[in-house]
């Protein structure tokens, strides 16, 4: 891949969930009553790639693809997309820029209005943006439904009339009407059934390549991630701890976690040896512990892995770790 | 598969079906189900949605929801039709031989009261303890199923444990009574991977532990390669494929097996093409007349239009080496 | 506890292709509920009778015959066919002051409920969607009208406004709107967070857009439901006022004012408060059945 200007940059980028309500904010101490999401985070997207985010339940990954196109307010921080810096945006602009970036959601059912036919739920992004009449405005909803296997016979139907798989590809249609450069895809095939889910990633891949689109990939499945994604960032406890090359870092991965990780996913050519397991559940994003965030599961841990917290390290071109493994020892 | 229920089998279910009325006709979400479980083994029960793989264990326990009901079949559990012995001999037999987890042990566990009462329901009901000494049994069983610090845990409530030692908590409720049989209905899809892991471990060590046989209902074909004996593959209301995993896997008889085999994104071939299986799961009121995966599969013919019976294409001594499969092809070269 | 288990396999489920819309199936679901049908078709003839009352109300309701003073119903000694619930203490016929009384009951309570369903959504939904500052002010004011008991609340409006209907309708309509509007606010703080929300959002649609075409349709059966069952609620006040004197003015029938006048007589012409009271009963018996049948087959909880 040749190496392109970064399409997204975020730089240091917060988000706190702060459980407290009204005056409750001036009573109670914010330790333990405010989830730190997202925490401190760097994350670079290059035009026309995939980047594939993964992390178990809790890790901020959701949290961080809508921070990426402005569907949450971060607290701190900065999102550049082409070069514009989003949080700063006037909300009329950001309104003219979300025909760029759009998000394709995990659940195929909540995802879409039950009370509204495909042809508004596809076109809604036309109307808005493009004052254009109507006869046109639905032969391009017809013609997006077409692009992901779904026809002109549909447009009437309401989401309830629709599988799982299908409701999905209503979502990508609704999506990509707009032609949007760059997508968020936030677990979509989660929910999915195995058969399914196989035809919706080439799907994905096979828009991915037509119309030139740029991925921001959420998965807690690493086999999807690992099959659709160029690069690869771990997030664990509202921190990336790795990011590198995919094939790099499913072969070597650097970061203990990430290779926790990748042993404990259920393979069916099942062979060599595998790392132990890891003990216990992710700590509360509430109450992260202090020095390392992984330092409380870690086989590795010492004692400066529990005070100090570790900054990224690049173990390779272009391949990173945050851990003192590969810096100043434990 | 013969006829017969296997003498050798703990649990032996033939032609077990299960229909369920609705606005659109009878749905008969298991239709005609024979399978075998081996004392000690370990049976994956692999399928998609509406595959009947959760309904048929619901049959053998006599736990389908109303209007839903056994039409036929025979479920033979140690030499006893289950469904010939009276509710309160079947109600017996359940929770004590033969025990079932529940995918969301959220909505299983009942919110109203503590993980430990729950446990300790079970064995009273069973006569197996009461009162204190119930209670001290269910945190010897919380710490048997790895729930740290079990002696605090038994008295909190499902919703105030992680999804980990919740999904830990109801195993521990469906082993108070040491059974023969687990049923663990997709015990991991809910938890991340690493909990997912250590879950499975935890059944794999108790089944070892305590003799038990254990059947693994799932739709991660990497989990039954990695955990079970052998596999029973459902599609659509019926047994399509059974066997040795290794057989199964390594070489797919079923054009679906092998298709959901080509579907699964793998991590070591990464940039491997994954080969999706075209179409939709049947809609289970208007199921094809004859072999169910005929719309969708890449090979079928004009016979496929007939219903087709399963066929043993490698008969072992006893049914438990045998591999079967509900395909015209069978034994056909590809 | 294992026996709390979904009825089909798999969480993900698979719906079948059927051509209807979602509230087609709610319709259905309550027409096979024959006691809400039943209730259903009393409150359409309630209406009809309202709107048809010069044509089959057999007298003139204000014109009285001292004559006819307190005349026992048709198959007491001394009645006869022509007056057939009797008549009342100005020889006005009960059966047509009844027929246009339901006018007044079904006026003020389909006026009242327009209003207020109409305030409280717009209210619920601005608070629910856009939090903040319009949530806390509307959501004070509920609590506050909240806390008034309802009819004592009325009659001081009453008072301060002078009786007649308009006024009724206003007394009564500003209240009610606070049940639809949090019931809207409820559904609307849930529905915010759903990802068609989001995905609007996303697409960068307006907050009008979002309130009114993405949120909106889907929180109007609740709304319908609180409505319905709220104008039987309506119905009665409205009918303690008149009783009360507070209401429509005579010589304008109403069934409150009815029993009030007939209350002095109730030993010797028990007629007279009887027959509206009984009206009063049957109405809004009919409307909490069917709105109680319309709540079945809305709400989705409900709902196998």
């Amino acid at each position: 891949m040749t190496v392109a200007a970064p399409l997204l940059r975020a730089r240091n980028l917060v988000k706190h969930f702060d459980l407290r309500h009204g005056l409750a904010r001036l009573v109670q101490p914010q330790h333990g009553h405010v989830v730190r999401a997202v925490d401190d985070v760097e994350l670079e997207i290059r035009r026309g790639e995939t980047l594939g985010l993964i992390g178990e339940s809790g890790s901020g990954k959701s949290t961080l693809g809508r921070l990426a196109i402005r569907l949450l307010d971060a607290d701190a921080g900065e999102v550049r997309f082409d070069g514009t810096d989003l949080l700063r945006l006037e909300p009329a602009e950001l309104v003219r820029l979300r025909r760029r970036m759009q998000i394709i959601f995990q659940d195929p059912y909540a995802s879409l209005n039950p009370r509204r036919t495909v042809e508004d739920i596809v076109g809604l992004g036309l109307r808005i943006h493009e004052r254009s009449a109507a006869p046109s405005t639905r032969d391009r909803v017809v013609d997006m439904l077409e692009r992901v296997g779904l026809s002109a016979a549909h447009l009437h139907r309401y989401p309830h009339q629709f599988s799982g798989g299908q409701r999905q590809r209503i979502g990508i249609a609704r999506a990509l009407v707009l032609r949007p450069d760059f997508v968020v895809c936030d677990e979509p095939v989660s929910a999915l059934d195995v058969s399914i889910q196989a035809q919706i990633i080439a799907l994905l891949n096979e828009l991915k390549r037509d119309f030139g689109l740029t991925y921001l990939f959420i998965s807690h499945d690493l086999s999807v991630v690992a099959h659709l994604a160029d690069r690869i960032a771990v997030m664990y406890l509202g921190r990336i701890v790795e990011t590198g090359p995919a094939s790099r870092l499913i072969e070597a991965p650097a970061h203990p976690y990430t290779q926790a990780l990748f042993a404990a996913v259920p393979r069916i050519d099942a062979g060599g040896e595998r790392p132990p397991r890891l003990q216990g559940d992710m700590p509360s994003a509430l109450d992260p512990p202090a020095g390392c965030r992984f330092h409380t599961r870690c086989p590795h841990a010492g004692e400066r892995c529990r005070r100090v917290e570790p900054a990224p390290i690049e173990v390779a071109a272009g391949h990173t770790a945050a851990c003192h493994l590969h810096g100043d020892g434990v | 598969m013969s006829a017969l229920p296997a003498h050798d089998a703990l649990l032996s279910l033939r032609g077990l079906t299960t229909v369920f009325p609705t606005r659109h006709g009878e749905v008969r979400a298991a239709d005609g189900v024979d399978l075998d479980v081996r004392p000690g083994e370990c049976l994956g029960v692999v399928g998609e949605s509406g595959s009947g793989k959760t309904v048929t264990f619901l049959s053998v326990l006599d736990l389908v929801r109303r209007p839903g009901r056994i039409e036929a079949g025979t479920i033979v559990f140690d030499g006893r039709d289950l469904r010939r012995l009276p509710p309160e001999a079947l109600r017996a037999i359940r929770g004590r031989d033969i025990a079932m987890t529940m995918q969301d042990a959220l909505t299983a566990l009942n919110p109203a009261f503590t993980v430990g009462a729950q446990i300790a329901e079970v064995l009273e009901a069973h006569g197996r303890a009461t009162g204190r000494s119930a209670l001290d049994r269910a945190v010897q069983l919380l710490e048997q199923v790895g729930v740290p610090d079990p002696a605090r845990r038994v008295g909190v409530y499902p919703h105030q444990l992680s999804g980990g030692l919740r999904q830990r908590a109801m195993i521990a409720a469906a082993l108070a009574c040491q059974p023969r049989l687990l049923i663990a209905d997709e015990p991991t899809t809910a938890l991340d991977v690493t909990i997912q892991a250590q879950v499975l471990d935890l059944i794999a060590d108790m089944r070892q532990r305590l003799g038990m046989s254990v059947v693994l209902i799932t739709h991660d074909l990497g989990i039954v390669a990695e955990r079970c004996d052998r596999v029973v593959v459902m599609y659509a209301g019926q047994v399509v494929e059974s066997g040795p995993t290794r057989q199964v896997i390594g070489a797919p008889a079923h054009p679906y097996t092998a298709g959901l085999l080509a579907s699964m994104p793998r991590l070591n071939q990464t940039r491997a093409a994954i080969r999706p299986i075209e179409g939709q799961i049947p809609d289970p009121a208007r199921l094809p007349p004859g072999c169910r995966f005929e719309p969708r599969c890449p090979r079928r013919r004009s016979e496929c239009l007939q219903p087709v019976p399963m066929r043993d294409i490698v008969r072992a001594e006893r049914a438990f080496g045998a591999r079967a499969v509900r395909c015209v092809l069978a034994g056909a070269a590809p | 506890m294992s026996e709390a288990v979904p009825a089909l396999s798999g969480a993900k489920g698979i719906d079948w292709a059927l051509a209807e819309s979602p509230i087609a199936g709610n319709l259905r679901q309550f027409v096979r509920d024959g006691a809400a049908l039943a209730a259903t078709a009393t409150v359409a003839a309630f209406v009809l009778l309202a709107l048809l009352a010069p044509l089959v109300a057999p007298h003139d309701p204000a014109e009285g015959d001292l004559l006819r003073r307190l005349q026992p119903p048709a198959w007491m000694s001394g009645g006869e066919w022509a007056y057939p619930l009797g008549c009342d203490a100005l020889g006005r016929d009960v059966l047509s002051r009844m027929i246009y009384g339901t006018r007044v009951s079904i006026l003020v309570g389909v006026l009242v409920i327009f209003f207020a369903a109409v305030i409280g959504t717009l209210a619920g939904l601005a608070a629910g969607y856009l939090r903040g500052p319009v949530d806390i002010v509307i959501s004070r004011l509920v609590d506050i009208l909240l806390g008034f008991p309802y009819l004592i609340f009325a009659i001081g409006l009453m008072a301060m406004m002078g009786p007649g209907l308009s006024n009724i309708v206003l007394a009564l309509a500003y209240k009610e709107w606070v049940l639809p509007c949090r019931v809207v606010r409820a559904e609307t703080l849930a529905a915010r967070e759903t990802e068609y929300v989001e995905a609007a959002r996303a697409l960068g649609a307006s907050r009008v857009h979002i309130m009114l075409r993405e949120i909106l349709p889907n929180i109007l059966s609740p709304v319908l439901v609180v409505a319905t069952f709220r104008m039987a609620h309506v119905i009665i006040v409205e009918a303690s006022l008149s009783f009360l004197g507070l209401g429509v003015q005579p010589p304008t029938a109403s069934w409150g004012s009815m029993v009030a006048d007939g209350r002095q007589f109730l030993l010797e012409a028990w007629w007279v408060s009887t027959f509206p009271g009984l009206a009063i009963l049957a109405l809004v018996l009919a409307i909490n059945v069917a709105s109680q049948g319309l709540r079945d087959a809305f709400d989705p909880r409900l709902q196998s």
